[in-house]
């Protein structure tokens, strides 16, 4: 019965967003205001009806329903139940769903909360969310249903791939899916506004609260998945520049420079057409990520199914939208009035040459992703792996930081550059120091491009705060926070990234119960040996102790698991953190003669990438609930006033 | 400045930036682009000691060696049309055995074998190296067929 219901409530919402794109051409079109008065509630309903398709194939999940093909095939009775939740959206069909279930709730929440935008404007934007849902509810229909039922009900459940049995599978894809889903905003608002004309500062200051949410979001999604990967795939590495994280970081790069140049539009009324641009390339970026991670296209734990249909499917629905969007937007962006202009030294031109070096960036990641796929259309089997990006997108992430740390000190509208120059001095001197001690300590034994990471990250540190400087503190407005800590952040995030680069000592040893490695400091005893088993699994577990310089001994546990349904081995890396790095331990296979393999790398600072990934994500939240929150005692005071 | 100007400045810099990024990434594609290659390719064009690639195949039974570091391990990789020798210091994935598929990534030594600095093998069901797919190693003849 709950399948039944959830796939009816999943027609059902396809059928309303189709009514929703009905009323709204029909309305707007013939301006009939009766029309347009049932959009929003026609909007709500269809996410509700979404979630309700949702909650039931968590609930499918959740009681282990055997009858159901999708639970028999990621599923197993005896897992624990925060998997089986989780599980829900670990298979191709699940996040699907959890696809469109956010972008219904998207759909909702801009009907319920938009209040800024012009009324036409509002509703062509719900007409825009209504058409791209349809698409991808005839996806999850046609080609992938959740609901499909095997007759008959099988003894048991295959299980859930291994790798994805970690409670980073309870947060990672729906915060990912939020800010993934929630770009479809930003594009539904370029579209609209395409279409009624309304291009301007205020559809900026509409748009802005969206896009800053989304962005929120995803930033919080990679940076979970980047730690999950980092401690799960027990390789000490935190990003590998597969394609599918260049599927999380595009969308990102893309909408990290809509938040700016959403800005220069909000603020100062310029780069109309290329804030336009921004919000239809970011969501694109999301879909095209979809396609490349769906499809079945690339080898990756999360492509799950390979299904040529599928793949097919999701081209022809790329093609339709961004194609659409493009067109839409050549026909319409010469009706959009010029902008306000600026001076070449002004913030204006920084947020430039900031969505400048992103666009770029984002450009060399989507060529080192597709270009793959392209010569394999030729017959050529080529990969291109983290050389190819560190070389391209490295150089110029330093370039941004520069620019970043500069963009704040600089005027609106008009600035001298010696003026700037000046406010750049101290985290210029800074910059200086950096480098000095660096190469005192390290010459030799550090590659330029942590190096220069490390300089820049302290000089774009300070750089970062300097808008602070001289300010009384309790009157700086919240979004001047909020962007000061997430610049903070990267600069944060970037020193962790180099340190790591620069500074880890590894060993790989072989090792017999009651022998110790001893490596840069630490000092790791390995006691014994043992197997242990938990819900769903047995593990060989290593006890060792951990000290350093002589100082108290920790325990360490690092486990070789293996699952039997299905049929896996994972490595479950002990770590050890302590405010200035962290002691990571794998422990490999045994050698055949009482030794095991034992890899242990001691990061230093490796915590703060994902500290910095955090404070990105808090800035952002702050500088959102502060422009809000601004709205509403505006809006509060001038009801007063009347 | 003029607001027309403007715009066409900003279009300009826009173009050479992207103009730029791909020429960039032409050139770095040409560079670091690791080429995928079985054993037979090997043997037939040869693969200059230092270049980056993915060298795929079975593992051929019989030929894993390890080292008495308790680290390394040495073993030869075939498609059936030749033998390429292969090492590897590190911790192999579990499912690395012999007669089964495996993709390294590494370079060939002057002595012509194979350093592999990272292997990929058949993880579960569901994910395998996607060079892999469909090959299938023949226990009696170790030989290596295309599969079903």
């Amino acid at each position: 019965m709950i399948a039944e219901a959830g796939l009816a409530a999943l027609w059902l919402a396809a059928a309303l967003a189709l009514l929703q794109l009905v009323l709204v051409v029909f309305g707007l079109a013939g301006r009939k205001e009766e029309l347009l008065g049932a959009v929003r509630p026609v909007a709500v309903s269809q996410g509700l009806l979404t979630l309700l398709a949702f909650l039931s194939l968590i609930l499918l999940f959740l009681r282990s329903d055997m009858s159901v093909m999708l639970v028999v095939t990621n599923s197993h009775s005896m897992k624990p139940w925060l998997y089986k939740f989780a599980g829900t959206w670990g298979n191709h069909e699940g996040s699907m769903l959890l696809w469109v279930t956010v972008m219904g709730a998207a759909g909702s929440a801009v009907a319920l909360f938009e209040r800024a935008l012009g009324r036409s404007t509002h509703m062509a934007t719900l007409g825009a969310q209504a058409a791209i849902s349809l698409g991808f509810y005839a996806f999850l229909l046609f080609s992938s249903n959740p609901f499909a039922r095997i007759d008959p009900p099988a003894a048991d459940g295959e299980g859930l791939n291994p790798l994805l049995q970690d409670p980073g599978l309870a947060f990672h894809p729906p915060t990912l899916y939020l800010g993934y889903v929630g770009l479809s905003v930003a594009f539904s608002f370029a579209l609209g506004a395409l279409l009624t004309r309304q291009v301007d500062a205020a559809f900026a200051r509409a748009m802005r609260p969206w896009v800053l949410a989304a962005w929120v979001m995803l930033t919080l999604g990679i940076t979970a998945g980047s730690y999950w990967a980092y401690y799960e795939l027990g390789w000490g590495g935190w990003w590998f520049w597969d394609p599918v994280e260049n599927a999380s970081l595009m969308p990102w790069l893309a909408a990290t420079a809509l938040l700016h140049s959403v800005t220069v539009l909000a603020t100062r009324d310029a780069l109309r057409a290329w804030t336009v641009m921004l919000a239809v390339i970011a969501f694109s970026m999301s879909m095209v990520g979809t396609f490349l991670v769906r499809s079945g296209i690339l080898t990756s734990v999360h492509a799950f199914a390979v299904d040529p249909e599928r793949g097919t499917f999701i081209l022809a629905l790329l093609a339709i939208y961004i194609g659409g969007a493009f067109a839409l937007f050549g026909w319409r962006i010469g009706a959009v009035r010029e902008g306000a202009p600026f001076e070449l030294v002004s913030r204006e031109t920084m947020l430039v040459v900031n969505n400048l070096l992103l666009s770029v960036i984002l450009g060399l990641v989507l060529i080192g992703t597709l270009y793959p796929l392209l010569t394999e259309a030729f017959g050529h089997k080529v990969s291109v792996g983290a050389p190819y990006f560190d070389r391209m997108a490295g150089p110029l992430a330093l370039v941004l930081m520069i620019a970043m740390a500069a963009g704040p000190l600089t005027r609106w509208r008009r600035d001298r550059f010696r003026a700037v120059a000046g406010r750049l001095l101290i985290p210029a001197a800074v910059a200086f120091v950096a480098l000095a001690l660096v190469v005192a300590l390290a010459w030799g034994r550090i590659g330029i491009l942590p190096l220069a990471g490390l300089v820049i990250a302290a000089a774009a540190a300070v750089g970062s705060v300097a808008p602070l400087w001289k300010r009384n503190l309790r009157r700086t407005p919240l979004f001047t926070w909020g962007m000061v800590i997430a610049h903070l952040g990267c600069a944060v995030s970037l020193g962790g990234m180099a340190s790591d680069s620069a500074f880890t000592v590894e060993k790989l040893a072989a090792a017999r119960p009651g022998d110790t490695i001893e490596m840069a400091g630490w000092t790791l005893r390995f006691t014994r040996i043992m197997p242990i088993a938990g819900d769903n699994w047995t593990a060989l577990q290593a006890d060792m102790t951990a000290s350093r310089d002589g100082g108290g001994a920790v325990e360490l546990h690092p486990q070789s698991r293996f699952f039997a349904s299905p049929p896996t081995t994972t490595t479950e890396a002990a770590l050890l953190t302590r405010w200035n790095g962290q002691l990571y331990v794998v422990l490999g296979q045994e050698t055949g003669d009482g030794r095991w393999q034992v890899r242990v790398w001691w990061k230093p600072f490796v915590t703060f990438i994902w500290l910095g990934g955090i404070m990105i994500a808090l800035g952002g939240a702050l500088a959102l609930v502060g422009r809000e929150r601004r709205g509403w005692l505006m809006k509060w005071r001038a009801r007063a006033a009347a | 400045m003029k607001a027309k100007h403007q715009r066409l400045i900003l279009a300009l810099a826009a173009l050479a930036a992207l103009i730029g990024a791909g020429l960039l990434a032409a050139s770095a594609l040409k560079d670091e682009a690791a080429y995928f290659y079985a054993p037979a390719d090997v043997k037939a064009k040869g693969v200059e000691p230092g270049k980056a690639i993915r060298l795929g195949g079975m593992v051929v039974k019989g030929s894993l060696r390890r080292a008495a570091d308790g680290v390394t391990i040495h073993f030869d990789v075939t498609d059936g049309k030749a033998r390429v020798p292969a090492t590897f210091s590190g911790i192999a994935p579990d499912l690395f055995r012999e007669g089964s598929g495996v993709v390294a990534e590494g370079a060939f030594d002057t002595k012509g074998t194979f350093v592999a600095t990272n292997l990929l093998a058949k993880h579960d069901e569901r994910y395998m190296p996607r060079e892999l797919e469909g090959m299938q190693y023949d226990e009696k003849t170790h030989q290596m067929k295309a599969g079903q």
